[in-house]
């Protein structure tokens, strides 16, 4: 961080005045030029918070597939299709049993075991020929949806979070102050949804851990090297397959967990993988692919555009993410934090 | 040698049987291709649409004017352009003669200019309900047995106001032609009867993700009108309980419809109670009617159905029922530029389960209009049930016709809140 304001003092001045703009926005109590000016500070705080748990969603479905392709180099478009399955499979588990909580590891193992069954028949096949690959992976989203079709048929799937998790929580953040007539001051504190609150608070959890997991473990050294240069770590004797399939089975099975995240504060039906895969794959394309940094700074700015898109000016709000994304490319073509 | 005499004589026989379908002309089996959105958001509601229309087939015996019906099903996605692409293959590379559907507002003003191409093949509208598509520039070939989204609204302004009291509200809904549609029918009766429509919010078609919309609601007002269907409906319902909404609401036609009332889960629940107005009550005792859904039950296993037909079924059984007889008055005749056929669908008055329905000089429906609340019936199915009835709506609401031509089309903010038009 010194070392950066060091190389680049007005950056890192712009940085902090936009920080502390930011908390001001958040902690003040705001004045009524401000309010007529861009709106309530209600709408403001929800875009914001709204922005980074759709962002944490974003990067639990993002983040596997860039794994998979920072390692194999394989453009796994049929990515969403594996969200959407989650989000299936979370439903039934969370309707039968009556746990909720059971939907993630159930979703995430038969998900997970889906992508090795990937990986072993259909990948490992036509190793080192990515458009081959990625063809093929185009081919299994689109049959994989139809038989998802014919299977759930087109309804919609909405899992029911347990009632500890349902309904909102008051926060100690002031949206607004006014004086009445009787001089008794009123204050309105936000109220936010909890289940958004936890869902968010899951994925740092899991974006912490895997990152420790890579650059604190011995499986994470073997990945990172294997993502560095693949042929040079068969050539030391890793046993390279090994790995892939390991890879394979946690990208495809944070798809799925992410999946049951999405169906539980979304639903889940036809048109959702699609949507998501396209969401990844701006969130990989802005962030850099194949980092895991990346995905997560990707799916926040994503995320963000698209609340305050929603809410500031809707007419354009489609536009917004894939404008960021042209910026990107332009400016950066390998992406924010891509090498 | 026994044997390839033996196929030859079948070969014979089977070109001969052919040859006497192609020269009948009228005899052989009838094509009708099918537009419905079976991808997308809208896909709980193609998928009802066609089993409106396979409900209507079935009465049928599959058979109209004496030919045996051929269906071809195509999807559409609500955009304009796939159902296009859907009728041009429809008509262009199946050759059929006539087409049912298409179910998505914009997607209907594009058939409508697509079908002014095709002058050789009649066109019935599926449900589609913006206004545009057969009030402005209407095509001799397009027929719509369904009102549009504005007759749906009939009465609920009234209701809204004098019965349930609300004064101020705010309307949030997707961005395009049947919405505003819909709302163009709220806004005039409700600002007429002494209402005020404060706010007037727009989200794309297809938002998942409706937090920020949620929170922009103004809290200020008496209800909260919300036009969404399908997918949107039910997120935006589960991410309103999630934030405690307790705001009145009024339902769009197909927010308080089969489609969303069983979907998945609870978020549906905050439905309870909504006033909703469209072209039918679940709960109406009409015999017709009650008729209508014993055959749609009968038609399909409880799984593979809504307990009750949705509005989107009871459109595209009423279209298929009107080809159904016409085909029947012309004797499976389609000739001569289906000419006869379209004569007998102009005039037809057509005795549908949701009331009598006429067709006006545009060839749009003239219909009853139901006015509802959503229930719980005895198996714990959310329904509609009737509060209010209007017969005899037309496409300019009973506003004279030069002074609803004068409030221009529908669009975000068309037609302005004022106490009369």
């Amino acid at each position: 961080m010194r070392e950066f304001s060091r190389r680049h003092p007005v950056w890192a001045g712009v940085v902090a005045l936009a920080v502390l703009i930011l908390l001001y926005l958040i902690f003040a109590i705001w004045p009524e030029w401000l309010s007529d000016a861009i709106g309530s500070k209600k709408i403001f705080l929800n875009a914001l918070f709204n922005g980074i748990t759709l962002g944490g969603l974003y990067f639990l479905v993002a983040s596997g597939f860039t794994l998979i392709f920072g390692l194999m180099r394989n453009v796994n478009l049929a990515h969403g299709s594996l969200y959407l399955l989650g989000g299936y499979i979370g439903f039934f588990v969370a309707d039968w049993t009556g746990f909720w909580l059971l939907a993630f590891p159930v979703s995430f193992i038969i998900v997970g075991l889906l992508g090795v069954l990937m990986q072993i028949f259909v990948f490992r096949r036509m190793e080192g020929q990515d458009l081959r690959q990625t063809l093929v992976t185009i081919g299994i989203s689109i049959v994989v949806a139809d038989l998802m079709l014919w299977g759930f048929g087109g309804d919609f799937y909405n899992i029911s979070p347990p009632s500890w998790l349902s309904g909102p929580m008051e926060t100690n953040l002031i949206t607004s102050q006014r004086v009445r007539n009787s001089g008794e001051v009123v204050t309105t504190y936000l109220k936010y949804p909890m289940v958004r609150i936890v869902i968010f608070a899951a994925s740092v959890a899991i974006g912490v851990a895997m990152w420790l997991v890579l650059n604190r473990t011995r499986i994470g050294m073997l990945v990172r090297a294997g993502v560095d240069d693949r042929d040079m770590l068969s050539a030391t004797g890793a046993r390279i397959q090994l790995v892939f399939v390991g890879v394979f089975f946690f990208g495809a099975g944070l798809a799925g967990l992410a999946g049951v995240v999405g169906a539980t504060f979304q639903s889940a039906a036809p048109g959702e993988d699609v949507r998501f895969l396209l969401a990844s794959l701006v969130v990989v394309i802005v962030g850099g692919m194949g980092s895991i940094p990346g995905a997560a700074l990707g799916a926040l700015l994503i995320g963000l555009a698209e609340q305050f898109g929603s809410v500031y000016f809707p007419t354009y709000a489609v536009v917004l993410t894939f404008l960021i994304m042209v910026v990107v490319l332009a400016f950066r073509p390998q992406g924010l934090l891509g090498r | 040698m026994k044997r390839s005499l033996k196929t030859g004589a079948s070969v014979i026989a089977l070109s001969l049987v052919a040859g006497a379908a192609m020269a009948g002309g009228h005899d052989g089996p009838l094509k009708v291709g099918v537009l419905a959105t079976l991808e997308g958001t809208y896909t709980a509601l193609g998928e009802d649409g066609v089993r409106g229309i396979r409900t209507a087939l079935a009465q049928a015996g599959d058979v109209a004017g004496g030919r045996e019906i051929e269906l071809i099903i195509q999807s559409t996605d609500t955009s304009p352009d796939s159902a296009v692409r859907g009728a041009r293959k429809l008509v262009e590379q199946d050759g059929v003669d006539i087409v049912l559907g298409p179910l998505s507002g914009s997607e209907g003003i594009a058939i409508r200019d697509y079908s002014k191409t095709q002058p050789g093949v009649t066109f019935i509208n599926g449900i589609s309900g913006a206004m545009e598509t057969t009030y402005v520039e209407p095509s001799e070939n397009f027929f719509r047995f369904n009102t549009d989204g504005a007759q749906w609204s009939a009465g609920l302004g009234d209701y809204i106001y004098n019965e349930k009291g609300y004064e101020t509200i705010a309307t949030v809904g997707e961005d395009y032609s049947f919405v505003y549609t819909q709302v163009f029918g709220l806004v005039t009766e409700f600002c007429a009867a002494g209402g005020e429509v404060t706010e007037r919010l727009w989200v794309p078609l297809g938002t998942k993700d409706f937090g920020s919309i949620i929170a922009a609601l103004p809290d200020d007002v008496d209800a909260i009108y919300v036009g969404l269907g399908g997918g949107d409906a039910v997120n935006f319902l589960n991410q309103y309980q999630q934030a405690g909404g307790d705001a009145n609401l009024i339902g769009g036609s197909i927010m308080v419809d089969g489609t969303v009332l069983n979907s998945k889960g609870d978020a549906k629940n905050a439905l309870i109670g909504t006033p909703s107005s469209g072209p039918q009550a679940d709960t109406w005792d009409d015999p017709g009617w009650q008729e209508y859904v014993k055959a749609y039950q009968d038609t399909f296993p409880p799984e593979e159905r809504f307990p009750s037909p949705s509005l989107l079924a009871t459109g595209y059984y009423n279209a298929t029922s009107a080809m159904l007889q016409c085909m029947d008055t012309v004797g499976g005749d389609l000739t001569d530029g289906q000419v006869g056929f379209r004569d007998c669908l102009t005039n037809l008055t057509l005795d549908a389960p949701n009331g009598t329905i006429t067709l006006d000089g545009n060839r749009q429906a003239i219909g009853t209009n139901f006015v509802s609340e959503v229930v719980e019936d005895d198996n714990g199915n959310l329904v509609t049930q009737l509060v209010a009835m209007k017969e005899n709506v037309n496409q300019t609401l009973g506003i004279d016709p030069d002074a609803f031509a004068a409030i221009g089309l529908p669009s975000r903010d068309t037609p302005a809140c004022q106490s009369s038009y």
